[in-house]
């Protein structure tokens, strides 16, 4: 193929670029929660951050990164030209990369996988045609995109009645919490093992099915728990704190589950949104090694390993400072509501991945946050934000969309 | 990148802390009132004066803190409180500290003094009416355990307690104020007539303050009911 190699270090940069972006900006959502409460330093929020994101990345990324990458357009139709579906995911990268710019500039909540999906549909539409792009797919997506906030807030609101119920509105809310946060401990551990192997483990040549992932993730969920007891136990109570309804010391064991909820969130993250910057890349690798429209080939290792090292390179060089600004401003979430909502929202999300919806990590954080809200746990939640997220899922789509035909006939004049 | 954020805009500035911050003020207003018939009983007018000021001074930081708290409250504000119960609530409070001033203005103004047993009488009110306003402060005070329990089981039940006293001190006042006013009509013959008429009002203004005292806590049952 005429040039090979520049498609492909075009793709990567332009894939690293967009990985980038998502841990300079993106990440910072979901790792803000932790630090706003206060949970977690900002060092170890980066360190976190890093490792499991690119877990998340590497172990569970791999369902939806091919969705984005042959589950949106159908190419059977382009036959002889592989050429236009390169150009094309050049494209779609470069507009979704441009609009995030943009948007988060002006401080729009604009999705990252919203724009990618937009943008692909927009390349397709124009390069291939109408009927290349898989409407029932690209529908279930964008539905997914509201019901993953909805998911998250009946599960936050849930999750947080349920802490109300065994452990704040008792008599004794800290004997409660120690007893009854590490089954929460538990559950998360549960969670984020069994999704991994149920989905993710395939990309890496280990396969775990059936009742055997089943029981090596309640064996996860213990260890983890058990090292939450471990964290829990070495909690220093002060006397003078433990006035009153104990809260204080509450919130304590609380901000110890936040530490793992955070590791949570992260892989969650990881696991959903490098599919976005990875996905385009993956694609245009393909075409290029094989020469052919091979829709089978299995996603390469290396195409997620740059995801994950772009995450931890935004992270690392931007992410710092955006964490910190987000988290000194969600400081209204103590421990243990900024638990309910990240177990919630990181559950959502790592579902989602294994079932390979891209969705948005940051929506449905909102999505759980509003849960607990709704629970009366939040002094004081500005909704002009949910209007602005509404607003965003109409406007994205056709930007993205409209940006990528843009680059598809640059990128077409150039190269052709 | 990033130069605002979305997530971060979502958290509303929380009106829990200037609520209960505004009610400090308007419980120290009132506190001061005590001292200020100390003075009067003991005839010092100029240090009934000087406490008038300071009284004055604290309500008007109690006036800016409302008015700070009311701009806060934008309507797209999503609260475990109704706006419309915190707003209330803080007009309330604000009540207590005008009356207050009012009741130290007509005093220095008129340079009122209610004569011996009525005298000590209306300090006991006075007295009695801070102690309502110092538990309609402890109620306020309450506000961030019960948002966080999300206003659910056992802070709700300590709140409760809390407002059956704050029922309790308030029948406490009226029972001396009927005292007071006897102590007053057995002896208004003796006085100048139009600070006798002064004095039924402020009598009946401090019993306001402590009746708006409990109002501040039916405002939290309300919000407790929700």
């Amino acid at each position: 193929m005429d040039f090979g190699t520049t498609y492909i270090v075009l793709a990567v940069i332009f894939g690293l670029f967009m990985a980038w972006g998502i841990g300079a900006n993106d990440v910072a959502n979901a790792m803000a929660t932790s630090v706003g409460s206060k949970a977690i330093t900002i060092k170890q929020a980066i360190l976190i951050a890093a490792v499991f994101e690119f877990a998340g990345a590497v172990l569970a990324g791999g369902q939806v990164t091919s969705t984005i990458r042959k589950g949106i357009i159908d190419v059977s139709g382009l036959g002889a030209t592989p050429e236009i579906l390169v150009m094309g995911m050049l494209a779609a990268l470069l507009a979704a990369g441009t609009w995030l710019l943009v948007a988060s500039h002006k401080g729009w909540p604009v999705s990252t996988t919203h724009s990618i999906v937009g943008s692909i549909v927009g390349f397709a539409i124009v390069g291939i045609g109408m009927d290349a792009v898989q409407w029932g797919k690209v529908g279930t997506i964008v539905i997914s995109w509201v019901t993953s906030p909805l998911i998250a807030a009946i599960l936050s609101f849930l999750i947080f009645r349920s802490v109300q119920k065994l452990i704040l509105e008792t008599e004794s809310p800290l004997e409660n919490a120690k007893k009854y946060v590490p089954i929460y401990i538990f559950f998360v551990g549960f969670m984020l093992a069994m999704v991994t192997m149920v989905k993710g483990l395939k990309h890496i040549g280990l396969n775990v099915e059936g009742l055997d992932a089943v029981y090596i993730a309640a064996v996860v969920g213990v260890l983890v728990m058990l090292l939450g007891q471990y964290l829990i136990q070495r909690i220093q109570f002060e006397e003078s704190e433990n006035k009153n309804f104990h809260y204080a010391s509450v919130e304590k064991i609380f901000s110890v589950l936040m530490l793992l909820t955070a590791c949570a969130m992260a892989f969650a993250h990881g696991s959903n949104d490098v599919a976005n910057a990875i996905g385009p890349l993956a694609a245009v690798a393909s075409i290029v090694e094989t020469g052919q429209l091979s829709q089978k080939s299995p996603l390469p290792i290396w195409i997620l390993l740059v995801g994950g090292v772009g995450i931890v390179l935004g992270l690392a060089m931007y992410g710092r400072k955006v964490i910190e600004t987000v988290g000194t401003k969600i400081t209204e979430l103590t421990p243990s509501r900024g638990f309910c909502c990240e177990v919630s929202a990181a559950t959502t999300v790592v579902i989602a991945s294994g079932v390979g919806l891209p969705i948005s990590t940051t929506h449905t954080l909102v999505g759980a946050v509003l849960g607990v809200g709704m629970a009366r746990g939040i002094n004081a939640l500005n909704l002009s934000v949910v209007r602005g997220i509404f607003m965003s899922w109409v406007i994205t789509l056709p930007i993205g969309a409209g940006l990528a035909i843009i680059f598809f006939f640059i990128l077409n004049a150039i190269f052709t | 990148m990033a130069s605002k954020n979305y997530l971060s805009g979502l958290f509303g500035p929380s009106p829990v802390a200037p609520l209960q911050s505004h009610m400090t003020l308007v419980d120290a207003c009132v506190t001061k009132l005590v001292g200020l018939f100390e003075h009067m009983a003991n005839g010092d007018t100029d240090a009934v004066e000087k406490v008038y000021h300071e009284i004055a001074e604290l309500e008007q930081k109690a006036d800016d803190q409302k008015h700070l708290l009311r701009e806060h409250l934008p309507s797209g504000l999503f609260m475990p409180i109704e706006r419309q119960d915190l707003l209330d609530a803080l007009r309330v409070q604000d009540l207590l500290a005008n009356r207050a001033r009012d009741i130290a203005g007509i005093i220095v103004g008129r340079k009122l003094h209610f004569p011996e047993q009525a005298g000590l009488r209306v300090i006991e009110l006075v007295k009695a009416t801070a102690e309502t306003s110092h538990q309609a402060l402890r109620v306020v005070n309450e506000l961030d355990e019960l948002v966080e329990t999300g206003f659910r089981g056992h802070a709700v039940r300590v709140v409760e307690g809390m407002l059956a006293t704050l029922g309790e001190l308030e029948s406490e006042t009226d029972r001396i104020q009927v005292e007071l006013r006897a102590d007053l009509f057995a002896i208004e013959r003796e006085l100048y007539p139009v600070d006798v008429m002064f004095m039924y009002r402020i009598i009946e203004s401090i019993a306001d303050i402590a009746d708006d005292a409990e109002r501040v806590g039916r405002r939290f049952q309300l919000m407790l009911a929700k």
